[in-house]
């Protein structure tokens, strides 16, 4: 299968993808490197992000060292008729960060298709937005969970396997 | 902890950088920094760990590729081991630990769809557990910014 993604942005992405070096002009610097210049490298990467391969060139905070020690994934199991009505819903809230609807695993013993994540400074705060998200879905809402994150284990974000 | 600067700085950080030869000097006029100050609190956050990333987020899918959120039941016992096992697949670009009898919860980036079960597969044949995929069905708005 051939993506859509040719042999020179798969090398600035490959260039890219440890992050953005912090210099005054960390464009030029990447460009020097792949030995193209500063202008060609911008328009590839704005063409990038207008195909939306790139979605965003930003930080990744972590949560936890701003004070945001409390970080639940809640899980739902709601009526399938209404989910995409009550998701939408859910997924506005200011607190939700992620939401999205997933299979259940009923081999896995897993009923829930709606996952929201929720942050807080404390166990408390989350719990208290959790009570708010199970008032908002009622009866179309069976069962619910949260599992508290307890240690990040890996963060890299995307990395492309070498090739050949 | 972080000063108000820096608590500033990585809120505004979370949205998308300009697209100017010279990002860090932009950010900085619209805060009232240097571009100076700007590189050197990033480069401070991220050593001390506050920021985890900085530079472009991929979508895998819009490459052709897909990602998909996967849980394992990972006996306590074993934990350590099969951590070392899943994070040594670069497909794997988060894992956390969560207090749930499905313990292990990551997720995988892969440049092709197929990507996602060839890898689930080497995982269950190196660990000999069982690995649940739980792609998604539908988004519900990503409000991605948490505010520092």
């Amino acid at each position: 299968m051939t993506t859509a993604t040719d042999i020179a942005d798969r090398e600035i992405i490959a260039e890219l993808q440890a992050g953005l070096p912090l210099v005054p002009e960390p464009y030029a610097e990447v460009a020097s490197r792949l030995g193209m210049a500063e202008e060609d490298l911008i328009q590839r990467i704005q063409a990038m992000k207008d195909q939306g391969v790139i979605r965003r060139i930003a930080a990744a905070p972590n949560h936890y060292k701003l004070g945001m020690v409390a970080n639940g994934m809640t899980v739902w199991d709601v009526e399938d008729a209404r989910i995409a009505e009550l998701g939408a819903q859910i997924g506005a809230l200011p607190y939700v960060t992620h939401c999205y609807e997933r299979p259940r695993a009923p081999e896995a013993g897993w009923t829930y298709n709606l996952f929201a994540m929720v942050h807080g400074d404390t166990r408390e705060e989350v719990e208290a937005k959790r009570a708010e998200i199970a008032e908002t879905l009622g009866d179309a809402c069976r069962t619910h969970s949260i599992l508290y994150s307890k240690r990040i284990l890996k963060k890299t974000g995307l990395r492309l396997r070498k090739r050949g | 902890m972080l000063d108000d600067t820096s608590r500033a700085l990585i809120n505004r950080l979370q949205d998308d950088l300009p697209m100017d030869s010279r990002p860090f000097a932009a950010v900085g006029r619209e805060l009232g920094l240097s571009e100076d100050e700007v590189i050197t609190r990033i480069a401070e956050m991220k050593e001390a760990g506050a920021i985890t990333r900085f530079g472009p987020f991929f979508d895998a899918a819009a490459m052709g590729g897909a990602f998909c959120l996967c849980a394992m039941e990972v006996p306590q016992a074993r934990f350590e081991e099969v951590m070392t096992k899943v994070n040594a697949h670069p497909e794997v670009a988060h894992n956390y630990e969560r207090d749930h009898a499905l313990s292990m919860w990551f997720v995988l980036a892969t440049e092709t769809p197929e990507g996602i079960v060839d890898t689930a597969a080497r995982i269950e044949q190196e660990t000999g557990i069982p690995v649940f995929c739980f792609p998604k069905l539908q988004e519900f708005f990503i409000g991605f910014r948490v505010n520092a």
